[in-house]
């Protein structure tokens, strides 16, 4: 391609979400021609980080097409004609979704989650679905049966997980935002390791209907963007009640877009001590200071807070989520859909597809397996249950006296792959800050508030009550005005 | 005293007759007729990211049968994951009710060789069945899941009963009143009402529980008699011999008259049942209840017992008329018309009845209706026409579906009870059988029938008998 058109990719590839919006009002751009320009970058850099498992590009541009006729007809809708990436543990009608296993390989859902609906029927472009950890059980898309993502920071290191493939895709300019799902942190932490803004909603929020299932009291879907105002556009758009799901709340969306207006002044935000403890990274601890002295000078009152059942967490986590996640994985069994591997027998076969299991997700289906078995239900699950309730507790009784909580996003920057790989309580701590949130139905979004001194992003967490999300990406906004680090994004090395 | 006694507990598996599935949209079908695999939904499937939703009505007919089963309603109520692997299970777990069933502690009266006996109901519970395993003859194995996600309750009984008819009394009434609430078919050929004894036996007197089998796949309530006291007796004879009775699951082999084991069950199954995480708990609030107490219907026991106290019907009436829903509701509506209860309860019983097994016709599909029974038994009532002729009128309104006056008009059936009309057929007759005369007058009784039936030859049947006997009486005696 000549000098000419690649400037022009780099220039829209270049906008953020929002900025996308106003030049598509303004007809300086159609959809089409920025889902050919990302679709183009895609194929040139997506090599290199491996972000996406699978391409819709025929389909993406059938919808850009579509945007464009719906735009030329009148409809401003916020997102029509955006392109989105799509984490592969949501289904999508039509289009293979793997979960990041070998176990769904050529799976093509007859439906589309109730969150993809939201986005087709607002006239989004789906560009394609990224790349998990195994039914999004890992830190790092280490876990994926098919590719490991790299971080566009540094191609050698990790983009985070499990939802690694949508974080990479936004930081590397390879989609203009993107679904995510956390069930422990991977929405925010992947977020923190590739410098963009991660949101996880409040459970109930956003409706499950169609989310390949891990841990279904922990399950939700997040949304990403470069910055938190393209991270609430696409929250805008899917968050809502779904009489499909019966987990989903049925209560009012507010207006989150109007609720950024960047003035925090009286906001009481909450340092919890037990988050600022051995094992972080130093460099890490000090850029959540200086953020956190960012937000003082906004005018917010900083409070010292405790949530004392915190070092429960990670054990609490660990029980609940394998124990769903062993019930929820049984239906894997290649008798209806999905790949089978013939044996001599009905058992037979059923056991050799289930081998299609990569080694963490097994590690999972036995720890919960065994936390579920009579005799030790008790003890395990039945005792991780009564935690949980006191870890919820503690939530309830800290957003008495603050409106945010302010943590770090993770204990340090992005880690090279391999590194941890085969230690996984090592990768299990990587989710120490983030899995509170999922266990106590608060909302969370990490926001880059710097970089190390490898040049590595730093992720800030905010986490307010339960259906609270205007508070803390009005917090993050805020923050993100003020620290300008936005600029510094752009400047990326691909 | 008999050297054992028996202890039995009853499961009955009941699926649900609603539109949909317990948790998905998917169409409930007659799953022995329908194609396989064609009534199921992506959930009904266990697709990944499918979520269940709790069936309203299916909860609502629950809520019927726990009520009607005199049980304790639980008002939180909680779904738990049941946790197996086996094919025709989708999602590798049953969504049931294990802690928190919707009905406890409630019980059933039945009557076994004139006794009535209280057996114990220890839960009912809302679940969803499984889809249906066939092996083929080349080790394929095809599964149908038209079935899987049907609603199935599960009532689960004390260990009450004692034998294999009391076991058959307890399941007939079950079925009785799950029919009576338009709940369940009661097929149990078609494997929609399924009954699973758990059989143990002890020394007579003792207080411990014998090593128990379960006997599965019994398809009539014969075969649950036959199959229980069976059962009873093979445990008495390894008993006898110094054996254990091992704990298994035993068939019904119907051509031998035997059980067989099926599976044994060496350690007690582990089904790591915890909190569906897909269903918040499920409320059913006073109002809920009251609601659907009042809308139960007045069940079997309670009908009998009004028709014998109240209408002065004798207790075979009154049984075999609350027998059915829906025959006790079309007499009840045919009282109400204003006939007599006994008059309607003698010509259901002798003649519908008879007339429904001809044409092999259930009482919600004949053309008879309450109201017309009645015209008919009035127009016996005013003379109009006679007993035979009625039934004549009746056969006629069964096929035909016309109103007995039609009928009678239309025909001319209508009896003469014309005094002078009669008086003169009856002297014709006379007039004409001088010598018949002469032998009745010389003391042969018996003729006098044969006079009448002269009469009512004459008048091809239409006369009425009474008056043409009184007429009779006054002519015979002139001569």
């Amino acid at each position: 391609m000549n000098e000419e058109t690649t400037h022009k990719i780099m220039d829209l590839t270049n906008l953020t979400l929002t900025e996308l919006q106003t030049a598509l009002q303004n007809g300086e751009t159609t959809s089409t021609a920025v889902t050919e320009a990302m679709l183009e970058r895609i194929v040139a850099i997506d090599n290199d980080i491996q972000s996406y498992l699978t391409l819709t590009d025929e389909l993406a541009l059938a919808q850009a097409q579509e945007a464009d006729e719906r735009r030329a007809r009148g409809d401003d809708s916020p997102l029509l004609g955006i392109p989105l990436a799509v984490k592969d543990m949501i289904c999508t009608e039509g289009v293979q979704t793997t979960a990041g296993s070998k176990i769904l390989e050529g799976f093509v859902p007859p439906y589309d989650a109730f969150v993809v609906r939201k986005l087709r029927e607002a006239g989004a472009v789906i560009l394609g679905k990224t790349n998990t950890d195994e039914f999004a059980m890992g830190s790092s898309t280490e876990n994926s049966a098919y590719v490991t993502t790299r971080n566009p920071w540094d191609l050698s290191r990790v983009p985070g997980g499990s939802s690694g493939g949508s974080a990479a895709a936004v930081a590397a300019n390879l989609a203009y935002g993107a679904l995510g799902t956390d069930t422990g942190g991977s929405v925010r932490q992947p977020a923190a390791f590739c410098g963009i803004v991660g949101l996880r909603p409040t459970y109930g929020r956003v409706s499950r209907w169609g989310v390949v299932a891990f841990a279904s009291t922990l399950d939700q879907v997040g949304t990403f963007g470069r910055t938190v105002a393209d991270c609430t556009a696409v929250f805008q758009t899917i968050a809502g009640h779904d009489p499909h799901d019966s987990t989903s709340l049925d209560v009012p969306v507010p207006d989150y877009e109007a609720a950024l207006t960047g003035d925090i002044r009286g906001l009481r935000v909450g340092v919890p001590k037990e988050y600022f403890v051995e094992g972080i990274d130093a460099e890490v601890e000090t850029a959540v200071r200086t953020a956190i002295d960012k937000l003082a000078e906004l005018g917010a009152e900083i409070v010292e807070i405790s949530l004392p059942h915190t070092e429960y967490a990670l054990p609490v986590y660990y029980l609940i989520a394998p124990a769903e996640a062993s019930s929820n994985l049984a239906r894997y069994d290649g008798v209806r859909f999905g790949p089978r591997v013939a044996g001599v027998d009905m058992i037979d076969t059923v056991k050799k597809t289930r081998a299609l299991f990569g080694p963490e997700v097994k590690r999972r289906i036995m720890l919960g397996t065994y936390a579920l078995s009579a005799g030790y239900y008790d003890e395990y699950y039945g005792r991780a249950l009564k935690a949980r309730t006191l870890i919820k507790q503690d939530f309830l009784n800290t957003f008495d006296q603050v409106d945010v909580i302010v943590t770090p996003t993770t204990p340090t920057t992005a880690f090279k792959i391999g590194e941890i790989a085969d230690d996984p309580l090592q990768m299990y701590l990587q989710d120490i800050f983030t899995l509170s949130v999922n266990l106590s139905a608060s909302c969370g979004i990490s926001v880059p508030c710097g970089f190390d001194s490898q040049g590595l992003p730093i992720g800030l967490q905010l986490i307010g009550n339960s259906l609270q999300e205007a508070t803390i990406l009005n917090a993050a906004y805020a923050y993100e005005q003020a620290a300008n680090w936005t600029g510094a994004m752009a400047e990326q090395p691909l | 005293m008999d050297k054992y006694e028996a202890i039995i507990g009853l499961e009955i598996h009941a699926e649900l007759m609603t539109k949909s599935k317990m948790f998905t949209g998917a169409p409930v079908v007659d799953s022995v007729e329908a194609e396989p695999n064609t009534a199921v939904s992506p959930l009904c499937l266990g697709m990944p990211g499918t979520l269940p939703v709790i069936n309203k009505k299916a909860v609502e007919y629950a809520l019927r049968v726990a009520l009607a089963l005199n049980c304790q309603i639980n008002q939180d109520n909680i779904f738990a994951r049941k946790n197996y692997f086996y094919p025709d299970l989708p999602k590798g777990y049953q969504i049931s009710q294990y802690e928190e069933p919707i009905g406890v502690n409630g019980w059933l009266d039945v009557t076994v060789n004139d006794e009535m006996r209280r057996i114990r109901i220890r839960r009912v519970h809302m679940e969803e069945d499984t889809g249906k395993l066939t092996h083929v003859d080349d080790g394929t194995s095809l599964v149908d899941y038209n079935r899987a996600g049907v609603p199935l309750l599960e009532i689960v009984t004390e260990p009450d009963i004692h034998s294999g008819e009391e076991a058959r009394a307890y399941a007939m009434k079950i079925r009785q009143i799950l029919r009576y609430l338009g709940v369940n078919s009661g097929d149990m050929e078609k494997g929609v009402l399924r009954v699973e004894p758990n059989i143990s036996i002890r020394p007579s007197g003792s207080a411990e529980l014998g090593t128990r089998t379960e006997l599965k796949n019994l398809n009539s309530f014969r075969v649950l008699a036959d199959g229980t006291a069976y059962e009873i007796e093979r445990q008495a004879k390894v008993l006898d011999a110094g054996d254990r009775v091992v704990q298994e699951t035993r068939g019904w082999n119907e051509a031998k008259k035997r059980t067989f084991s099926q599976r044994v069950k060496e350690e007690a199954e582990d089904y790591r049942y915890f909190p569906e995480p897909d269903l918040p708990p499920l409320y059913i609030s006073d109002e809920w209840i009251a609601a659907a107490r009042a809308a139960l219907p007045e069940l079997p026991d309670a009908k009998a017992a009004r028709y014998v106290n109240e209408l002065d019907l004798s207790a075979y009436e009154a049984q075999v008329l609350a027998q059915e829903r829906a025959v006790g509701e079309w007499f009840d509506t045919a009282v109400t018309a204003g006939g007599a209860p006994k008059s309607i309860a003698k010509w259901m019983i002798n003649e519908l009845f008879r007339l429904m097994n001809e044409h092999r016709q259930m009482i919600d599909r004949i053309q008879v209706t309450p109201q017309g029974l009645v015209e008919l038994i009035a127009l016996v009532d005013k003379g109009t026409i006679n007993n035979n002729t009625a039934k004549d009128v009746l056969a006629e309104m069964f096929t035909s579906g016309q109103s007995p006056q039609e009928i009678v008009e239309a025909k001319g059936l209508a009896q003469i009870s014309d005094e002078a009309a009669l008086a003169t057929a009856v002297t014709q007759i006379l007039d004409d059988n001088p010598e018949m005369v002469a032998r009745y007058l010389a003391g042969e009784n018996k003729l006098r029938g044969w006079f009448v039936g002269q009469v009512m030859k004459a008048t091809r049947g239409k006369a009425n008998p009474g008056l043409v006997n009184q007429l009779l009486s006054q002519q015979l005696a002139e001569r």
